[in-house]
Order: C-alpha cells, then structure tokens, then sequence
C-alpha cells in the first residue's frame, strides 16, 4: 500500500520535473538550430573590418553597404535568384501540376496495366538522382540543352514523391462518385480534372509546389553539372564558387551577405506557411 | 450489359491518357539515362591529358579497378562513419522529442513553435549552410574569436584541419538538418498509436520510462526501420554539405571525401567509365535498401 502510494508520488513530481527538463532541453535544440542564423544575420550587417574585429551579437550598420558591393562585385547573383526563381517556380508548377494527373490516373480509373504500375513508382521512389547523372548529362549534352533549364525543369514531371503524396490525400479526400456525378453532367475526362478535382487537391497541391521549390532552389549536384555559362547559374552554384575563390581576400561583409541572399528567403517563407508545411511532413510520410 | 462495359473500358483509356506525361518525363530524363549509365559502365571513356581514350568495350574492368584502386573502400568508410556520426544523435534527439511532443500528459506549451524550429534547418540550402559553417568556424571566423573571448582557448582552433572536427561539424550540420523531419515522421508515428494502451499502462502504474521502452517503442518498430533505411539512403547521397565545406577536397586527408563526391569528381574530370561503374554500385546499394523499404513500407497498412 505504501509502496504504491510512494510510487504515485514519484509519478506526480515526475511529470513536473520532466516537464522542465523537456523544455530546457527544447530551448537548447532550438538555440542551435536558430544561433547559427542569428550570427549569419548579425554578420551581414557588418563591414569588413568589423568583421576582422572579432565577435558580437549586435548588428550593425553597414547592410545597405555590404548589399551594395554585393549588387555591382563580381558574382551574378541577383542573375542567379532570378535563374534559380525560374527553375524552382516552373518546376514546382509542372511537378505539382502533373504528379496530381499522375495520382489522378491510378485514383479514379481500373485499367489493365495500372497493377503494375503502382508499384513500379513506388519502387523508383528511392533511386536517387545522382546514381543516372552520369546517362543524363550525356543526354543532355547530345540534345544540345547544356546551360538550358528545360532538362532541369522537364525532370520534375515524373516526381514519385510528389506522386505518392497526391494519390494518399486523393484517397481521403476524392470520393469515386463526383466523379461518376461529373460524367452524368456530361463534363469531360480532362474537364473533370481541372476544374473538379485539382480545386479539391488545393492543401495538397500548395504542400508540394513548397517542397518542390524549396529542393529545386536548393539543388546544387545536377544543376552545376549542366549550367556552365554565368549568366545561367544558379545560386547553389555560385554560393560554391565563392568558397573556391580565394574567398581570404574577399569582403567577408559581401560573403555574408550572398550567402542570407540564399538562406532568407526560404525562411521568410517557411515562416508564413510553416503550418502547412509541418503538417504536410507529417501526413505524407515520405520524404528522402 | 455489353454496352456498358465497353462505356466503362472507354472511360479507363483515360488512365494511360492521363499516365502519358509522367511516362515521357520518366524515360526520357530518367529510365534512358539510368540505360546509359549502365552502358558506360562497360566502356573505357576517359581524357587522359588533351587525349581522349575510348570509348571502348572492356567488360568488368571498369568495376575490377574500381575495387582494386581501393579509393572506394575509404570514400565508403567515410560515408558511412559520416552517417553514422549524424544518425545516432539524431534518432536519439527525435526519439526523445517525439515522445515529449506526442505525450498527453505532458501538455507541453508552445510545441507548435518549438516543430516550427526544429524543422526549420531542413529547408535551408545545404551548400550556403555548409558556406556558412565554413566562414563561422574558419581559423579567424567568429566561433574562433568567441571562443577566445570567452577564454576557452588561446589560439583558433583550426576546425577544419582535423579529421575529428571536420567530420564533426558534417555531422553537426546533417543532424541539425535531418532530425526536424525526423522527430515529425516518429511523432506521427508515435500519435497514432492507441491511448488506451498509455492509459492502461498508467493505470498499472507504470513509469514514463517503462512505457517508452515496452509500448512505444515496440510499436513504432515499422516507422523506425523505415526511417533508419531512408536515412541510411540519403546518407550515401551525402554530398553537398561535405563538398562545399572542404571545396571538394574532402580535406584533411580525404577523411570527409563521400562516395558521390568522388563520382562528381569522375563526372567532372569526364572518366565516364568509372563514373558509370561507380554510379551502377550505387544504385545497387539504394535498390537494395529501396527494397527493403517497400516490403517494410508495404506490410504496414498506415502507409499503403
């Protein structure tokens, strides 16, 4: 009797003190996962010779400087966002677009192949990029589409990941009836698909147009193997040609500076739509 | 009765109609080039100098020099020690968080920012991160001149020149970057299951403790081999952090030299024969653990 009076005791203070030990523990993770972001901040405020000084958690004065030296020095990188906008932006609208009609295909229609083909995609899921750079830079190369976005663009159309995500929010949410009610109103395949379906897929089509963008803006492997004229790099590519410059000679005020160019305004957006995207994390499951 | 299968049979050709452009996408940009990766990986196809040798037919050399040369035993040793530096810490961390954050009885506050945060590093630009860490920890960055400050040490502290630091902060960076996604996977996981179980439990009078290791975890075991082999995959892509960290080098010593580094430097330098032999390796590792995931994946209903 006592010993279980004991043990509930140690329960309730448990609780307490584990609740405490949880949040210390939080606020250091998020300390580190923020810190590293604050001094990027901090630093691109501050001139060279700031810089050389030493430490400090303040910021300064010189961003418009730092901004400015960046703007007319030598690496492209307003170029560069506008290169890398391009490429996120068009493939996050085609994967999104077309993964959708993909899910779409396997969703709502019975065909003889689709057996096989369901698993075939889930299968290719994991094969990752690099493994046929090889065969797709040859390719491209033989196409005549070196330092062109359309390969870069064009691949996002088979995206399996995108795929599985659609066709799982698909089957909670797109009942097989609308679409049998769409045809006895005479509305057409494809009609059905843009105008009934795709509004309906409108959380799950935001979710991975954001993933879609954010690993196309992100991508350096595929992207540096094709781009090799400046004017058509991508911030990724450029971000590496700094750290192979003689980058000790640099304005390191600029070098901050290009590299918050690339890191903010992912975060910027993450921020307003971070409820989404935590969620979708979450309800897809399936991220490499 | 006829007419009206036929009428369902016409609507279905819609699924190949619809099928067409992920078809196209998929063959063109992936099925034929992963064809000719293979292919090359047949053939000598190398600059040697401003001389180009090859293309020709050589049978398995290819993969023969490829194991012989012993490069990749290192670049497979380092891959895998990066991995396994950045996934211990982090199953641990997410483990713990998941368990807080899916805790009923915890009620912790403020959980949603807190994900927010720790998600947050997952979306950010490996290669500017890794840009990053290189300025903040470089011999005069401002880790060094904090820690001088601060007194911790009297001279910078070369991060990048030791094999055990270098790795570390590659380790640092993928963990900071992965156990977001992580957390949020074993927390879906960890909701879903049933809370009579943790009631029963409470009931019973068992500890937090008791019921981490004897109902969580037990549950939890399909979703976490998933994501110890996802992990697992994504660890043998390492390679943007490591390359724009070291320049390529994977300096010091070619401690932090990954596998896909070492192709990139194949594709390159355009030996196309060891780039294909050592990208068909590759792709027979990630099938393998790809195969593993969709039997794991398979048998377990929440996933389809």
């Amino acid at each position: 009797m006592s010993g279980k009076n004991n043990d509930g005791l140690k329960k309730g203070l448990g609780i307490k003190a584990r609740r405490i030990l949880a949040y210390i523990v939080l606020i250091i993770i998020s300390f580190f996962c923020l810190f590293w972001f604050y001094i990027l901040f901090i630093n691109a405020t501050r001139s060279n010779g700031e810089l050389q000084a030493g430490f400090t958690l303040l910021p300064s004065t010189h961003a418009i400087d730092n901004w400015n030296n960046l703007l007319h020095g030598t690496l492209p990188i307003v170029q560069g966002m506008l290169n890398s906008l391009i490429i996120a932006g068009s493939s996050a609208v085609l994967s999104v677009y077309f993964s959708t009609m993909t899910a779409y295909a396997i969703h709502a229609y019975d065909f003889r192949l689709k057996k096989y083909i369901y698993p075939f995609i889930l299968m290719i899921m994991m094969i990752p990029t690099q493994v046929t750079a090889l065969g797709f830079v040859q390719l491209v190369s033989r196409m005549g589409l070196e330092d062109s976005f359309i390969p870069l663009i064009c691949t996002t159309i088979a995206a399996p990941v995108t795929f599985f995500y659609m066709k799982q929010y698909m089957e909670s949410t797109l009942p097989l009836a609308l679409i049998e009610a769409a045809r006895i109103d005479g509305s057409g395949e494809f009609r059905t698909f843009n105008h009934i379906v795709l509004p309906l897929m409108k959380p799950a089509i935001a979710v991975q147009a954001i993933f879609t963008f954010v690993s196309s803006w992100n991508n350096y492997f595929t992207p540096a193997l094709i781009l090799h004229d400046d004017n058509k790099k991508t911030l990724p590519i450029l971000i590496a040609q700094l750290r192979a410059a003689d980058w000790l000679k640099f304005d390191m005020g600029q070098v901050y500076m290009a590299i918050a160019f690339s890191i903010f305004p992912v975060i910027i957006v993450y921020l307003v739509l971070s409820r989404q995207i935590v969620q979708g994390v979450a309800v897809g499951s399936v991220k490499e | 009765m006829k007419k009206q299968r036929s009428r369902v049979s016409g609507y279905n050709k819609w699924g190949y109609i619809f099928l067409i452009p992920f078809t196209l996408a998929y063959v063109i940009f992936q099925l034929i080039p992963l064809v000719s990766t293979i292919y090359n990986s047949f053939f000598e196809n190398y600059m040697s100098g401003l001389t180009q040798i090859g293309p020709t037919f050589v049978g398995l050399d290819n993969y023969v020099q490829l194991f012989e040369g012993g490069d990749i035993w290192i670049y497979a040793k380092n891959t895998m020690v990066l991995w396994i530096m950045c996934f211990i810490p982090q199953i641990i961390l997410s483990l713990l968080l998941g368990a807080w954050f899916s805790d009923t009885r915890l009620r912790l506050r403020g959980s949603r920012f807190f994900k927010t945060v720790i998600y947050l590093p997952n979306l950010i630009m490996a290669s500017a991160f890794a840009m990053l860490f290189f300025t903040l920890f470089s011999d005069g960055g401002p880790i060094n001149s904090l820690l001088m400050q601060i007194g911790f040490i009297d001279t910078p502290y070369k991060f990048l020149s030791n094999t055990g630091s270098a790795r570390g902060l590659i380790a640092l960076m993928n963990c900071l970057m992965w156990f977001g996604n992580t957390t949020i996977l074993l927390m879906a996981g960890m909701m879903g299951i049933d809370t009579n179980l943790f009631e029963a439990a409470e009931v019973d009078g068992a500890t937090s403790t008791q019921v981490f290791y004897k109902i969580t975890l037990p549950l939890l075991r399909p979703i976490l081999v998933y994501v110890i082999i996802t992990s697992l995959i994504g660890g043998l892509q390492l390679f943007d952090v490591p390359q724009i960290l070291t320049n390529g080098t994977g300096d010091p010593m070619r401690s932090t030299m990954t596998l896909i580094m070492f192709l990139n430097k194949h594709l390159f330098s355009k030996n196309y024969g060891m780039a294909g032999a050592l990208s068909v390796v590759l792709f027979i590792m990630t099938g393998i653990l790809s195969l593993i995931v969709f039997k794991v994946t398979g048998n377990d209903k929440r996933k389809g």
